[in-house]
């Protein structure tokens, strides 16, 4: 067993995910399955293998990629505030985040 | 009216005065109702948007000014791209209600170019799936056997073309979510290279794997499409500033003589017999149109399941993080702000976003990153090498599209890793960056499409496009 109920409870907790009980159970087992699996990764020597983030070439570099550092003017403020759950223009209402 | 409508069919018909845009865009409506219901393909229809394209497109006509390239075409939209003033779910109950306040750039492209978007088609949730049946909004069904999947995760994509109810569509992929739908509902569907294509207004899933791309009912339509789309966009700086070549002026160039790769590890177990045979007919075929076959090794293959899950649902955990309740989507309350947060998404996500989100979270969390993550990224550049050898070699490599015909709905769902094996022989490419392209290669049984799979070097979608044209004229689809 590579994952326990414990570690499924600790990762809820990181992702803010409320789980129900037998969801917990379910998906233990699952991810435990597919981590069981991802294991055949040891079977590889990647001592001196670079890591890879992400699959650009080399127009892609930092050098092609930044612009000026001007603002560029984007009104959706007021289309956006409709959407929200609970809008206070110009605010989005949340639940009490600082306690007394 | 039930004519298989092509790009090149809409252009003629419309400048010889056959039919209008409008007329066209209302055939194609009227067709949605009929079949629909059966296939829940689409989610959301917008004949607002469509026909005032189409009366814009008609105007031109009778003004006898020259018409956009795509000008009139009834197109469908993946519901995981933005559109703006039209509901994008994403296929989950979190943004049941959501309306973009602003389209995608691929989206944006379509229209400049004239086409007609009629809706927004079904996909697993936020595009984490292989048979569309992790929708939050129902399955969708095979056109070709209604009591099969489509394939995933842009289902409803391939479904909307296979039927006859868009002339072509946009969908999304990550890991195969575009080649293996189409090859599960026989047409020909296309990623370009990562970067090809603007990912602006795309609702992430993977950002260093997720792409856009086309199906269409035949391949020089998906070239079309995806020479509109691609290109550098300032708001996306992962896109490419390399040039967009014509495709379909590219398609024409003759195939004799290309090297095409077989890689013997793409060629072992886990593959149907009858995919085999129709995919072995199918290299035949590609050896009379002139091309070289040349085995090759790419003995990282078998990782690659592994590797993906890793990452996609590593970067899919940081991803979905934003959807709190806060500024759009679903909000279920509580006193505190984390009770809100922890209700709204256990009670927005479906099981399949849940479990990734889950993998995903423990394989970036400390103690475990460097045996999962970075390890995970490192076979990821082995990955990556493979095929940078291979293309010193070959021009483009040639492998089954899925290890599997179109399955029983509800024949995987109880065990997700095997619903991932599905995966095998597209995520390779996904990880590697390169393009790839999912050609009719004939039916088991008659009934049953088969795919067969072409991937290109980096910035290669010519050398593919050409191939799979070749190969479509010279009856691929009926093997």
């Amino acid at each position: 067993m590579k994952i326990s109920r414990e570690d499924v409870v600790r990762v809820a907790e990181l992702a803010y995910l409320d789980l129900s009980e037998s969801e917990l159970e379910t998906y233990r087992a699952q991810v435990d399955e597919i981590l069981e699996y991802i294991g055949k990764l040891n079977q590889l020597d990647t001592e001196n293998v670079e890591p890879m983030a992400q699959v650009l070439t080399d127009d892609q570099t930092a050098d092609a990629t930044l612009r000026d550092d001007i603002v560029v003017p984007c009104g959706l403020a007021v289309e956006i505030l409709k959407q929200a759950p609970d809008p206070e223009p110009p605010f989005f209402r949340v639940p009490k985040v600082i306690e007394r | 009216m039930t004519t298989n409508w092509t790009i090149d069919a809409v252009r003629a018909s419309l400048e010889a005065k056959k039919i209008s845009a409008r007329e066209l865009a209302a055939d194609f409506y009227k067709r949605i109702e009929a079949r629909n219901a059966e296939l829940n393909a689409y989610l959301a229809l917008s004949p607002e948007t469509a026909y005032a394209q189409a009366d814009k497109i008609d105007a031109l006509i009778a003004a006898n000014e020259p018409l956009p390239p795509l000008a009139g075409v009834p197109v469908a939209i993946k519901d995981v791209l933005s559109t703006r003033g039209i509901t994008t779910t994403c296929g989950s109950k979190i943004l049941e209600h959501y309306v973009p306040p602003y389209d995608a750039t691929a989206v944006t492209r379509l229209e400049n170019a004239g086409a007609v978007i009629l809706g927004k088609t079904n996909c697993d949730e936020f595009a984490m799936g292989s048979s569309n049946e992790n929708s939050a909004y129902g399955p969708v069904k095979n056109p070709e056997a209604l009591d099969r999947v489509p394939g995933g995760s842009s289902g409803g994509s391939a479904a909307v073309v296979a039927a006859g109810l868009a002339v072509a569509s946009l969908g999304t992929d990550t890991g195969g979510s575009i080649r293996q739908p189409g090859a599960l509902c026989g047409i020909p569907a296309m990623m370009g290279s990562y970067g090809r294509v603007s990912r602006y207004g795309l609702i992430a899933f993977a950002s260093s794997l997720d792409r856009i791309g086309p199906f269409a009912t035949n391949v020089k339509d998906v070239a079309a499409i995806l020479q509109t789309i691609a290109g550098r966009d300032p708001n996306d700086s992962t896109s490419t500033s390399a040039p967009v070549p014509v495709y379909t002026a590219e398609i024409q160039k003759p195939v004799k003589g290309l090297r095409i790769g077989i890689p013997r590890d793409y060629f072992g177990e886990g593959m149907d017999s009858g995919v085999r045979q129709k995919v072995e007919a199918g290299i035949e075929l590609l050896k009379r149109l002139g091309c070289q076959p040349v085995g090759i090794p790419m003995p990282h293959t078998d990782y690659a399941i592994a590797t993906y899950y890793i990452i996609a649902t590593a970067e899919a955990s940081s991803n979905l993080a934003r959807y709190d309740g806060v500024r759009y989507g679903l909000r279920v309350d509580d006193p505190t702000l984390i009770g809100m947060y922890r209700k709204t998404r256990g009670a927005g996500f479906g099981a399949e976003v849940k479990r990734r989100i889950v993998l995903g979270t423990y394989v970036l969390s400390a103690g475990y990153y460097d045996a999962y993550y970075l390890k995970g990224q490192k076979v990821r550049a082995l990955i990556a090498q493979d095929f940078r050898e291979a293309f010193t070699k070959v021009d483009a490599i040639v492998t089954p599209t899925s290890p599997v015909p179109a399955f029983k709905l509800g024949e995987r769902t109880s065990d997700p890793l095997q619903m991932y094996l599905a995966d095998i022989y597209t995520v390779t490419g996904s990880l590697a960056g390169v393009p790839g392209i999912s050609v009719p290669c004939g039916r088991i049984c008659g009934k049953l499409p088969v795919g067969l799979q072409l991937f290109g070097p980096a910035f290669g979608e010519s050398r593919i496009l050409q191939l799979a044209h070749a190969f479509e004229q010279a009856g691929g689809a009926s093997l």
